[in-house]
Protein backbone atom coordinates (compact mmCIF):
# COMPACT_ATOMS: atom_id res chain seq x y z
CA UNK A 1 0.00 0.00 0.00
CA UNK A 2 1.41 3.37 -1.02
CA UNK A 3 1.52 5.55 2.08
CA UNK A 4 0.66 8.70 0.18
CA UNK A 5 -2.74 7.33 -0.82
CA UNK A 6 -3.78 6.54 2.75
CA UNK A 7 -6.80 8.42 3.93
CA UNK A 8 -6.66 9.99 7.34
CA UNK A 9 -8.15 7.76 10.02
CA UNK A 10 -9.60 9.32 13.15
CA UNK A 11 -10.34 7.77 16.52
CA UNK A 12 -14.02 8.05 15.70
CA UNK A 13 -13.45 6.02 12.54
CA UNK A 14 -11.82 3.30 14.62
CA UNK A 15 -14.74 3.32 17.05
CA UNK A 16 -17.18 2.96 14.17
CA UNK A 17 -15.23 -0.06 12.84
CA UNK A 18 -15.23 -1.55 16.33
CA UNK A 19 -19.01 -1.13 16.53
CA UNK A 20 -19.12 -3.98 14.03
CA UNK A 21 -17.26 -6.29 16.43
CA UNK A 22 -19.81 -8.19 18.50
CA UNK A 23 -19.56 -9.90 21.86
CA UNK A 24 -19.20 -13.60 20.88
CA UNK A 25 -21.38 -14.67 23.83
CA UNK A 26 -24.06 -11.99 23.30
CA UNK A 27 -23.98 -11.26 19.55
CA UNK A 28 -26.54 -8.39 19.45
CA UNK A 29 -24.22 -6.11 21.43
CA UNK A 30 -21.00 -4.59 20.06
CA UNK A 31 -17.89 -4.40 22.17
CA UNK A 32 -18.11 -0.59 22.03
CA UNK A 33 -21.65 -0.60 23.46
CA UNK A 34 -20.57 -3.18 26.01
CA UNK A 35 -18.09 -0.58 27.24
CA UNK A 36 -14.95 -2.71 27.15
CA UNK A 37 -13.04 -0.51 24.68
CA UNK A 38 -11.36 1.85 27.12
CA UNK A 39 -8.85 3.55 24.83
CA UNK A 40 -8.01 3.95 21.15
CA UNK A 41 -4.81 5.57 19.88
CA UNK A 42 -4.00 6.43 16.28
CA UNK A 43 -0.42 7.57 15.68
CA UNK A 44 1.00 9.62 12.81
CA UNK A 45 1.74 6.44 10.81
CA UNK A 46 -1.93 5.46 11.25
CA UNK A 47 -0.91 2.57 13.51
CA UNK A 48 -3.76 1.79 15.87
CA UNK A 49 -3.53 0.69 19.49
CA UNK A 50 -6.71 -0.52 21.22
CA UNK A 51 -7.07 -1.12 24.96
CA UNK A 52 -9.77 -3.49 26.22
CA UNK A 53 -10.83 -4.12 29.82
CA UNK A 54 -12.23 -7.53 30.80
CA UNK A 55 -15.86 -7.86 31.86
CA UNK A 56 -15.10 -10.83 34.11
CA UNK A 57 -11.55 -11.99 34.91
CA UNK A 58 -12.41 -15.51 33.80
CA UNK A 59 -14.28 -14.53 30.64
CA UNK A 60 -13.24 -17.02 27.93
CA UNK A 61 -14.38 -14.60 25.21
CA UNK A 62 -11.67 -12.08 26.05
CA UNK A 63 -8.93 -13.60 23.89
CA UNK A 64 -11.42 -14.09 21.06
CA UNK A 65 -12.46 -10.43 21.27
CA UNK A 66 -8.82 -9.33 21.05
CA UNK A 67 -8.48 -11.39 17.87
CA UNK A 68 -11.76 -10.07 16.44
CA UNK A 69 -10.64 -6.47 17.00
CA UNK A 70 -7.35 -7.13 15.25
CA UNK A 71 -9.06 -8.94 12.40
CA UNK A 72 -11.62 -6.16 11.83
CA UNK A 73 -9.11 -3.30 11.89
CA UNK A 74 -6.60 -5.09 9.68
CA UNK A 75 -9.25 -5.17 6.95
CA UNK A 76 -8.96 -1.38 6.68
CA UNK A 77 -6.42 -0.45 3.99
CA UNK A 78 -5.82 2.94 5.61
CA UNK A 79 -4.79 1.50 8.95
CA UNK A 80 -1.14 0.55 9.62
CA UNK A 81 -0.16 -1.88 12.36
CA UNK A 82 -2.82 -2.94 14.86
CA UNK A 83 -2.02 -3.79 18.46
CA UNK A 84 -4.54 -4.82 21.12
CA UNK A 85 -3.88 -4.80 24.83
CA UNK A 86 -5.98 -5.96 27.78
CA UNK A 87 -5.62 -3.81 30.87
CA UNK A 88 -7.33 -3.52 34.24
CA UNK A 89 -6.48 0.19 34.43
CA UNK A 90 -10.12 1.03 33.88
CA UNK A 91 -12.32 -1.30 35.92
CA UNK A 92 -15.27 -2.47 33.86
CA UNK A 93 -18.68 -2.22 35.47
CA UNK A 94 -22.09 -2.72 33.90
CA UNK A 95 -22.60 1.07 34.11
CA UNK A 96 -20.24 1.28 31.11
CA UNK A 97 -22.85 -0.40 28.86
CA UNK A 98 -24.31 2.27 26.56
CA UNK A 99 -28.00 3.06 26.19
CA UNK A 100 -27.91 1.43 22.76
CA UNK A 101 -26.28 -1.60 24.32
CA UNK A 102 -28.97 -1.86 26.99
CA UNK A 103 -31.65 -1.79 24.30
CA UNK A 104 -29.83 -4.51 22.36
CA UNK A 105 -29.76 -6.70 25.48
CA UNK A 106 -33.47 -6.18 26.06
CA UNK A 107 -34.29 -7.06 22.45
CA UNK A 108 -32.22 -10.21 22.85
CA UNK A 109 -34.43 -11.18 25.82
CA UNK A 110 -31.76 -10.42 28.43
CA UNK A 111 -32.77 -8.10 31.26
CA UNK A 112 -30.33 -5.14 31.25
CA UNK A 113 -28.41 -4.61 34.50
CA UNK A 114 -29.54 -1.96 36.95
CA UNK A 115 -27.32 1.09 36.90
CA UNK A 116 -25.30 2.79 39.61
CA UNK A 117 -25.80 -0.01 42.11
CA UNK A 118 -22.19 0.16 43.27
CA UNK A 119 -21.42 -3.08 45.05
CA UNK A 120 -24.64 -4.92 44.72
CA UNK A 121 -26.73 -6.77 47.24
CA UNK A 122 -29.02 -9.70 46.68
CA UNK A 123 -32.23 -7.65 46.73
CA UNK A 124 -30.97 -5.52 43.83
CA UNK A 125 -30.61 -8.64 41.73
CA UNK A 126 -34.02 -9.92 42.87
CA UNK A 127 -35.67 -6.71 41.67
CA UNK A 128 -35.17 -7.33 37.94
CA UNK A 129 -37.83 -6.42 35.38
CA UNK A 130 -38.93 -9.16 32.98
CA UNK A 131 -37.53 -8.47 29.48
CA UNK A 132 -40.67 -9.96 27.89
CA UNK A 133 -43.56 -8.26 29.71
CA UNK A 134 -41.80 -5.62 31.81
CA UNK A 135 -43.28 -6.84 35.10
CA UNK A 136 -41.20 -6.50 38.27
CA UNK A 137 -43.08 -9.41 39.81
CA UNK A 138 -40.11 -11.72 39.30
CA UNK A 139 -37.99 -14.16 41.31
CA UNK A 140 -34.23 -14.56 41.27
CA UNK A 141 -33.58 -18.26 40.67
CA UNK A 142 -29.78 -18.19 40.77
CA UNK A 143 -27.07 -15.53 40.58
CA UNK A 144 -25.19 -17.90 38.22
CA UNK A 145 -26.33 -18.55 34.66
CA UNK A 146 -25.09 -19.98 31.36
CA UNK A 147 -22.24 -17.46 31.17
CA UNK A 148 -20.40 -15.61 33.95
CA UNK A 149 -22.22 -12.37 33.21
CA UNK A 150 -25.78 -13.74 33.44
CA UNK A 151 -28.24 -14.63 36.22
CA UNK A 152 -31.40 -16.77 36.11
CA UNK A 153 -34.86 -15.35 36.85
CA UNK A 154 -38.54 -16.27 36.61
CA UNK A 155 -41.40 -13.93 35.79
CA UNK A 156 -44.51 -14.60 37.87
CA UNK A 157 -46.59 -12.37 35.63
CA UNK A 158 -46.00 -13.93 32.19
CA UNK A 159 -44.75 -17.24 33.64
CA UNK A 160 -41.50 -17.21 31.66
CA UNK A 161 -38.01 -18.04 32.74
CA UNK A 162 -35.53 -15.37 31.66
CA UNK A 163 -31.91 -14.35 32.04
CA UNK A 164 -30.48 -11.09 33.27
CA UNK A 165 -27.16 -9.37 32.73
CA UNK A 166 -25.63 -9.23 36.21
CA UNK A 167 -24.76 -5.81 37.57
CA UNK A 168 -21.14 -5.56 38.69
CA UNK B 1 7.57 -1.42 39.93
CA UNK B 2 9.64 1.62 40.81
CA UNK B 3 8.80 1.72 44.48
CA UNK B 4 9.89 -1.85 45.11
CA UNK B 5 13.28 -2.75 46.45
CA UNK B 6 14.36 -6.39 46.29
CA UNK B 7 12.80 -7.20 49.61
CA UNK B 8 9.46 -5.75 48.52
CA UNK B 9 9.55 -7.83 45.36
CA UNK B 10 10.17 -11.02 47.34
CA UNK B 11 7.37 -10.15 49.75
CA UNK B 12 4.94 -9.33 46.93
CA UNK B 13 5.79 -12.61 45.20
CA UNK B 14 5.12 -14.58 48.37
CA UNK B 15 1.73 -12.88 48.74
CA UNK B 16 0.84 -13.38 45.06
CA UNK B 17 1.82 -17.04 45.09
CA UNK B 18 -0.41 -17.92 48.00
CA UNK B 19 -3.35 -15.99 46.58
CA UNK B 20 -2.97 -17.37 43.06
CA UNK B 21 -2.44 -20.94 44.28
CA UNK B 22 -5.50 -20.75 46.56
CA UNK B 23 -7.59 -19.53 43.61
CA UNK B 24 -6.27 -22.14 41.20
CA UNK B 25 -6.74 -25.08 43.55
CA UNK B 26 -10.18 -24.10 44.93
CA UNK B 27 -11.16 -23.35 41.33
CA UNK B 28 -10.13 -26.84 40.29
CA UNK B 29 -12.00 -28.40 43.21
CA UNK B 30 -15.14 -26.36 42.42
CA UNK B 31 -14.99 -27.57 38.84
CA UNK B 32 -15.24 -31.14 40.11
CA UNK B 33 -18.91 -30.38 40.86
CA UNK B 34 -19.59 -29.85 37.15
CA UNK B 35 -22.15 -32.49 36.23
CA UNK B 36 -22.50 -33.65 39.84
CA UNK B 37 -24.26 -30.78 41.63
CA UNK B 38 -27.23 -31.78 43.79
CA UNK B 39 -29.49 -29.59 41.64
CA UNK B 40 -28.87 -28.00 38.25
CA UNK B 41 -28.53 -24.47 39.67
CA UNK B 42 -25.83 -25.62 42.10
CA UNK B 43 -24.01 -27.44 39.35
CA UNK B 44 -23.94 -24.18 37.38
CA UNK B 45 -23.04 -22.12 40.45
CA UNK B 46 -19.98 -24.19 41.37
CA UNK B 47 -18.92 -24.36 37.72
CA UNK B 48 -19.25 -20.57 37.34
CA UNK B 49 -17.31 -19.93 40.52
CA UNK B 50 -14.63 -22.32 39.28
CA UNK B 51 -14.37 -20.33 36.07
CA UNK B 52 -14.14 -17.02 37.95
CA UNK B 53 -11.43 -18.35 40.25
CA UNK B 54 -9.33 -19.88 37.50
CA UNK B 55 -9.54 -16.57 35.61
CA UNK B 56 -8.52 -14.65 38.72
CA UNK B 57 -5.59 -16.99 39.38
CA UNK B 58 -4.34 -16.46 35.83
CA UNK B 59 -4.27 -12.68 36.29
CA UNK B 60 -2.42 -13.07 39.60
CA UNK B 61 0.13 -15.38 37.92
CA UNK B 62 0.51 -12.70 35.23
CA UNK B 63 1.56 -10.24 37.95
CA UNK B 64 4.15 -12.77 39.12
CA UNK B 65 5.38 -12.96 35.55
CA UNK B 66 5.82 -9.16 35.56
CA UNK B 67 7.96 -9.61 38.67
CA UNK B 68 10.25 -12.05 36.89
CA UNK B 69 8.63 -15.46 37.44
CA UNK B 70 7.84 -17.84 34.56
CA UNK B 71 4.63 -17.32 32.56
CA UNK B 72 1.22 -18.27 33.98
CA UNK B 73 0.91 -21.71 32.34
CA UNK B 74 4.40 -22.77 33.33
CA UNK B 75 3.91 -21.66 36.91
CA UNK B 76 0.45 -23.24 37.17
CA UNK B 77 1.23 -26.53 35.46
CA UNK B 78 4.85 -27.44 36.11
CA UNK B 79 5.38 -27.11 39.84
CA UNK B 80 5.27 -29.94 42.35
CA UNK B 81 3.24 -29.88 45.54
CA UNK B 82 6.09 -28.60 47.73
CA UNK B 83 6.29 -25.50 45.51
CA UNK B 84 2.62 -24.66 46.05
CA UNK B 85 1.59 -22.10 48.67
CA UNK B 86 -2.12 -22.87 48.96
CA UNK B 87 -3.70 -23.59 52.33
CA UNK B 88 -4.91 -27.11 53.18
CA UNK B 89 -8.55 -26.03 53.17
CA UNK B 90 -8.63 -25.59 49.39
CA UNK B 91 -6.82 -28.79 48.47
CA UNK B 92 -9.06 -31.34 50.21
CA UNK B 93 -11.36 -33.41 47.97
CA UNK B 94 -14.89 -32.07 47.44
CA UNK B 95 -16.40 -34.59 49.85
CA UNK B 96 -20.15 -34.28 50.20
CA UNK B 97 -22.00 -31.15 49.19
CA UNK B 98 -22.18 -29.81 52.75
CA UNK B 99 -18.38 -29.95 53.07
CA UNK B 100 -17.84 -28.12 49.78
CA UNK B 101 -20.45 -25.54 50.70
CA UNK B 102 -18.97 -24.81 54.12
CA UNK B 103 -15.46 -24.62 52.68
CA UNK B 104 -16.76 -22.22 50.02
CA UNK B 105 -18.42 -20.09 52.73
CA UNK B 106 -15.33 -19.83 54.95
CA UNK B 107 -12.81 -19.43 52.14
CA UNK B 108 -14.72 -16.95 50.01
CA UNK B 109 -15.44 -14.67 52.92
CA UNK B 110 -11.70 -14.51 53.68
CA UNK B 111 -10.94 -13.94 50.04
CA UNK B 112 -13.54 -11.17 49.69
CA UNK B 113 -12.05 -9.35 52.68
CA UNK B 114 -8.49 -9.86 51.41
CA UNK B 115 -9.36 -8.19 48.09
CA UNK B 116 -11.24 -5.45 49.91
CA UNK B 117 -8.06 -4.76 51.93
CA UNK B 118 -5.96 -4.75 48.75
CA UNK B 119 -8.06 -2.14 46.98
CA UNK B 120 -5.89 0.60 48.48
CA UNK B 121 -2.61 -1.30 48.16
CA UNK B 122 0.50 0.70 47.21
CA UNK B 123 1.10 -2.06 44.65
CA UNK B 124 -1.14 -0.47 42.04
CA UNK B 125 -1.35 -3.41 39.63
CA UNK B 126 -2.57 -5.64 42.44
CA UNK B 127 -5.00 -2.95 43.65
CA UNK B 128 -6.50 -2.85 40.15
CA UNK B 129 -7.12 -6.59 40.19
CA UNK B 130 -8.61 -6.34 43.68
CA UNK B 131 -11.07 -3.69 42.47
CA UNK B 132 -12.05 -5.94 39.57
CA UNK B 133 -12.34 -9.18 41.53
CA UNK B 134 -14.36 -7.64 44.32
CA UNK B 135 -17.42 -7.26 42.10
CA UNK B 136 -17.17 -10.91 41.05
CA UNK B 137 -16.54 -12.41 44.46
CA UNK B 138 -19.55 -10.57 45.83
CA UNK B 139 -21.68 -13.12 43.98
CA UNK B 140 -19.72 -15.98 45.51
CA UNK B 141 -20.20 -14.82 49.09
CA UNK B 142 -23.84 -14.06 48.36
CA UNK B 143 -24.27 -17.62 47.13
CA UNK B 144 -22.48 -19.13 50.14
CA UNK B 145 -24.30 -17.02 52.72
CA UNK B 146 -27.72 -17.82 51.26
CA UNK B 147 -27.19 -21.58 51.23
CA UNK B 148 -25.45 -21.89 54.59
CA UNK B 149 -28.28 -20.00 56.24
CA UNK B 150 -30.99 -21.93 54.44
CA UNK B 151 -29.56 -25.37 55.14
CA UNK B 152 -28.61 -24.57 58.73
CA UNK B 153 -32.25 -23.68 59.29
CA UNK B 154 -33.68 -26.53 57.23
CA UNK B 155 -34.49 -29.92 58.72
CA UNK B 156 -32.63 -31.90 61.38
CA UNK B 157 -30.40 -33.63 58.86
CA UNK B 158 -29.37 -30.49 56.99
CA UNK B 159 -28.67 -28.70 60.26
CA UNK B 160 -26.57 -31.57 61.59
CA UNK B 161 -24.65 -31.77 58.34
CA UNK B 162 -23.88 -28.06 58.32
CA UNK B 163 -22.68 -28.21 61.93
CA UNK B 164 -20.46 -31.22 61.34
CA UNK B 165 -18.96 -29.73 58.18
CA UNK B 166 -18.28 -26.52 60.12
CA UNK B 167 -16.51 -28.57 62.81
CA UNK B 168 -14.40 -30.22 60.16
CA UNK B 169 -13.53 -27.12 58.09
CA UNK B 170 -12.97 -24.62 60.92
CA UNK B 171 -9.37 -25.57 61.85
CA UNK B 172 -8.56 -25.80 58.15
CA UNK B 173 -10.02 -22.34 57.56
CA UNK B 174 -7.80 -20.93 60.31
CA UNK B 175 -4.89 -22.20 58.20
CA UNK B 176 -5.77 -19.59 55.55
CA UNK B 177 -4.20 -17.00 57.85
CA UNK B 178 -0.87 -18.72 58.51
CA UNK B 179 1.59 -15.84 58.52
CA UNK B 180 4.22 -15.58 55.82
CA UNK B 181 7.87 -14.57 56.13
CA UNK B 182 7.24 -11.01 55.02
CA UNK B 183 4.29 -9.76 57.05
CA UNK B 184 6.07 -6.64 58.32
CA UNK B 185 7.64 -5.85 54.93
CA UNK B 186 4.22 -6.00 53.27
CA UNK B 187 2.66 -3.87 55.97
CA UNK B 188 5.40 -1.22 56.08
CA UNK B 189 5.40 -0.88 52.29
CA UNK B 190 1.63 -0.42 52.28
CA UNK B 191 1.19 -3.48 50.07
CA UNK B 192 -0.98 -5.55 52.42
CA UNK B 193 -1.99 -5.05 56.05
CA UNK B 194 -1.32 -8.69 56.91
CA UNK B 195 -2.89 -12.04 57.78
CA UNK B 196 -3.62 -11.10 61.42
CA UNK B 197 -5.74 -8.15 60.46
CA UNK B 198 -7.45 -10.21 57.76
CA UNK B 199 -8.27 -12.96 60.25
CA UNK B 200 -9.77 -10.49 62.73
CA UNK B 201 -12.04 -8.98 60.11
CA UNK B 202 -13.01 -12.42 58.83
CA UNK B 203 -13.79 -13.67 62.33
CA UNK B 204 -16.14 -10.75 62.93
CA UNK B 205 -18.01 -11.41 59.68
CA UNK B 206 -18.34 -15.19 59.88
CA UNK B 207 -19.18 -15.15 63.60
CA UNK B 208 -22.19 -12.93 62.88
CA UNK B 209 -23.33 -14.99 59.89
CA UNK B 210 -22.91 -18.34 61.67
CA UNK B 211 -24.73 -17.05 64.75
CA UNK B 212 -27.63 -15.89 62.54
CA UNK B 213 -27.66 -19.37 60.97
CA UNK B 214 -27.72 -20.98 64.43
CA UNK B 215 -24.39 -22.80 64.07
CA UNK B 216 -21.73 -23.16 66.79
CA UNK B 217 -18.11 -22.30 66.10
CA UNK B 218 -15.83 -25.04 67.52
CA UNK B 219 -13.84 -23.89 70.53
CA UNK B 220 -10.06 -24.06 70.97
CA UNK B 221 -9.40 -25.17 67.41
CA UNK B 222 -5.77 -25.50 66.33
CA UNK B 223 -5.11 -23.98 62.88
CA UNK B 224 -4.06 -26.46 60.20
CA UNK B 225 -0.86 -24.76 59.08
CA UNK B 226 1.97 -25.65 56.73
CA UNK B 227 0.40 -24.97 53.35
CA UNK B 228 1.95 -21.53 52.97
CA UNK B 229 5.40 -23.15 53.36
CA UNK B 230 4.90 -25.98 50.88
CA UNK B 231 3.78 -28.68 53.32
CA UNK B 232 0.60 -30.27 52.05
CA UNK B 233 -1.87 -33.09 52.62
CA UNK B 234 -1.71 -36.28 50.55
CA UNK B 235 -4.53 -34.84 48.41
CA UNK B 236 -2.66 -32.07 46.60
CA UNK B 237 -0.22 -34.04 44.43
CA UNK B 238 -2.93 -36.30 42.91
CA UNK B 239 -4.94 -33.15 42.09
CA UNK B 240 -1.89 -31.61 40.38
CA UNK B 241 -1.23 -34.84 38.47
CA UNK B 242 -4.76 -34.84 37.16
CA UNK B 243 -4.87 -31.10 36.43
CA UNK B 244 -1.63 -31.17 34.45
CA UNK B 245 -2.18 -34.48 32.65
CA UNK B 246 -3.10 -32.96 29.28
CA UNK B 247 -0.52 -30.16 29.53
CA UNK B 248 2.24 -32.68 30.27
CA UNK B 249 1.54 -34.62 27.07
CA UNK B 250 2.51 -31.57 25.00
CA UNK B 251 3.43 -28.38 26.87
CA UNK B 252 3.90 -26.47 23.61
CA UNK B 253 0.44 -27.27 22.20
CA UNK B 254 -1.53 -24.24 21.07
CA UNK B 255 -5.12 -24.13 22.40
Amino acid sequence: MDKTTKQKISKDDVYSFLKEVKDPEIPPISIVDLGIVTNVDVDTQQNVHVVLTPTFAGCPALKIMEDLVKERLEKEPNIGNVTVETSFEVTWTTDLISEEGREALLKHGLAPPKQNVGYMELDVLSDTACPFCGSRNTDLKSPFGPTLCRSLHYCKNCLQAFEGFKPV
Amino acid sequence: MDFFNDKHVEAAKDLLYKMADDQLIIGHRNSEWTGLGPILEEDIAFSSMAQDKLGQSEHLYNLLHELGEADADTVAFTRNENQFHCCHLVELPIGEYDFSLMRHFLFDMAEAIRFEMLIDSSYENLARLARKFKGEIKYHTMHANTWVKQLAQGNEESKARMQSSLNETWPLALGIFEEGKYESVLKDAGIFAGEKELQEKWLTEVTALLAAAGLQIPENATPTNGGRYGQHTEHLQPLLDEMTEVYSIDPTADW
